[in-house]
């Protein structure tokens, strides 16, 4: 578990003069080609996924390899085969899943991460142990129960079902990272919130909230990506015949697993989203990733 | 389309919610007595969060352990038993799991943290920009969900039979070194090859992330104690062993916990990759087969008091962790 909200990779960006002059280290060649045979690695699986989907003949798709096709056809119509046979549907409903997801915890946790940072109360410390404790609790702990629970109450709706469960999942996350944040904010301003006589809810709403947008928008991005990546939550509770992109994707896998064309375009319309999100939200995702890696 | 109208109306209702609950306590609070009203509001504040958290975490947990005790669940027949513990301790698939868990375990936490650590010494020494973008093609996996991973891996294992040329990129590279292949890669139970080959899936997702951390460490160590060191005339692997690696070590246990906790866990690349066939299974898949697909859920529950159990330790190492923070704060 790291504990810091912000890991100090944001911080050295901003100091660059604590770095050694380049003159004192210098990059020989040997380590330029190792990080270029690394960089290599990490790049070509999704490279050589990628150039595949665009392989107009799916017969060539699933016989020779993607470096031998430089001349063929490309377009996208595994692209339209593949969102026809449900994954236009799934991302659909993968984006009714993670919005509502992510942002329905935020506001609970983060009236609970304030209390925990600045008011005083009979067993603070125990009650903060319980969410430092779940934060890497298995899931697998909460399905049957909640299977159970669902039914016995009546809620049949695939989609309350995993909002709530991820609300759920998110909260010891969500309160764990808020509280870090808020209780790093200065004291004085808090006080002086308290001398102008604002009531708690005053000082939250109009000071710690707008103030705490970093670990806020940190504890989001993390929750929509882990949300829209989920397999297994939504493999469980998704029971009346809707499905999520990467329940759709391991169908597909399953079921049409030689089917190349279907299976490349798939996997990129699962990935595009978070892909997305990663290159233009990086120094959040960052944040958000390493404060909450733990997460069950 | 009407579901995405019902997920505006959830976050409407699930925010305002929210706030219209903590305005109307907080009103209540403020029609008390002060001194009732300071111990109210805490309780107040944190109640909706714990309350979410003991539904969907702690009566679970309670109810599985509960559960790990009985048999015949959800019958007028249902009683007290320890057959499942006896299940959990001689049944030979979950041993066999457990062995590939314990691989797991060993290998792709030091396999992501190797990998990340030499990056992060590596790219140090570029210039910055391109240290930015290094770091960034290392990084980018992180952003691809499990299954999307398994499906681009299983496409760098896709094999045909001899004979026929090869387009999965690593097939064809072992068949190009070492001669023909008779079975795919991901079958290939000898030695548990197969369940390396889904671990490299799991490194190479995480090693951004331990990169991420282990180069902020890096960063941090003071530059004058490595200044000191090649003045004495050591060498730059002396100095990363001797000096570098010793200061970053606190950060190197935390990276090291993270990916055991999730390998723990790993359900996704096995499940897609080969569905726990061909010797590669594991005990989360075990669960989810045990709990949905025969619906035994007392040896299901049994196996999640041992994944549980299992996690304990890094339970106690993190709120001893949060103890220590708290009194430096």
């Amino acid at each position: 578990m790291s504990a810091q909200t912000a890991p100090p990779t944001e911080e050295t960006k901003d100091k660059p003069a604590l770095k050694p002059s380049k003159e004192d280290t210098g990059a020989g060649w040997g380590p330029r080609i190792a990080l270029i045979l690394l960089c290599a690695l990490f790049t070509v699986p999704t490279l050589g996924l990628f150039v595949s989907s665009f392989r107009a003949d799916e017969t060539l798709l699933r016989r020779t390899g993607w470096w031998t096709a430089f001349g063929e056809q490309f377009d996208l119509s595994n692209y339209s085969t593949v969102l026809d046979a449900g994954m236009g549907e799934s991302f659909i409903n993968s984006i009714t899943v993670a919005v509502p997801a992510t942002i329905i915890p935020i506001m609970a946790a983060a009236f609970a991460a304030y209390a925990f940072a600045w008011m005083d109360f009979k067993g603070r410390e125990f009650l903060f142990i319980i969410f430092v404790g779940l934060l890497v609790v298995p899931l697998q702990v909460a399905f049957i129960p909640l299977t159970q629970l669902f039914n016995a109450v009546g809620i049949t709706n695939d989609f309350l079902k995993l909002w709530l469960a991820h609300t759920g999942f998110g909260m010891p996350l969500a309160v764990y990272i808020l509280r870090n944040y808020i209780g790093s904010l200065p004291r004085e301003v808090i006080e002086s919130a308290k001398v102008d006589g604002a009531s708690h809810f005053e000082t939250f709403w109009r000071l710690i909230l707008p103030l705490s947008v970093p670990a806020l928008a940190a504890f989001a991005i993390f929750q929509f990506l882990w949300t829209w990546n989920d397999f297994l939550v939504a493999l469980i509770f998704m029971t009346g015949g809707q499905e999520v992109v990467t329940v759709t994707l391991a169908e597909l896998v399953g079921s049409r697993g030689q089917d190349w064309h279907l299976l490349t375009a798939g996997a990129f319309i699962s990935m595009i989203v978070p892909l997305i999100v990663f290159f233009s939200l990086q120094r959040f995702f960052v944040r958000g990733l390493t404060a909450g890696s733990v997460k069950g | 389309m009407g579901n995405l109208v019902s997920g505006v109306v959830a976050i409407a209702l699930g925010v305002g919610g929210a706030l219209l609950l903590f305005y109307v306590l907080n009103a209540l609070a403020e029609r008390m007595p002060k001194e009732w009203e300071e111990r109210f509001k805490p309780y107040a504040f944190i109640g909706p969060s714990l309350a979410v958290v003991g539904i969907f975490l702690l009566y679970p947990a309670i109810q599985t352990f509960w559960f790990s005790f009985q048999t015949r669940i959800g019958t007028p027949n249902q009683e007290f038993t320890l057959a499942n513990y006896e299940f959990l301790f001689t049944d030979p698939g979950i041993r066999d799991s457990l062995i590939n868990n314990l691989l797991w375990i060993i290998f792709v936490p030091a396999g992501a943290v190797a990998l990340g650590l030499l990056v992060a010494v590596l790219a140090d020494r570029l210039l910055p920009r391109w240290e930015k973008i290094t770091k960034s093609i290392i990084f980018m996996p992180m952003a691809i969900s499990f299954v999307g991973a398994s499906t681009i891996w299983l496409f760098m294992y896709a094999w045909r039979p001899p004979g026929s040329e090869q387009f999965g990129l690593i097939t064809a590279i072992i068949t190009g070194i070492a001669g023909p292949m008779d079975e795919p890669l991901i079958q290939i139970s000898t030695g548990r090859l197969n369940s390396f080959a889904l671990m490299a899936v799991m490194v190479w997702l995480q090693t951004g992330f331990a990169m991420v951390l282990l180069s902020a460490a890096i960063k941090n160590v003071p530059t004058d104690t490595i200044e000191a060191a090649r003045i004495d005339g050591a060498t730059e692997i002396q100095i990363f062993w001797r000096v570098t690696v010793p200061q970053i070590r606190s950060t190197i246990v935390v990276v090291t916990t993270t990916i055991l906790i999730l390998v723990l866990k790993v359900f996704d690349i096995p499940r897609v990759m080969t569905s726990g066939n061909f010797n590669t299974n594991v005990i989360a898949n075990i669960y989810y087969d045990l709990a949905f697909t025969f619906g035994d859920r007392g040896r299901a529950s049994v196996v999640v008091v041992a994944l549980i159990v299992m996690t304990l330790p890094f339970m106690y190492i993190n709120i001893k962790r949060f103890r220590e923070q708290e009194a430096m704060r």
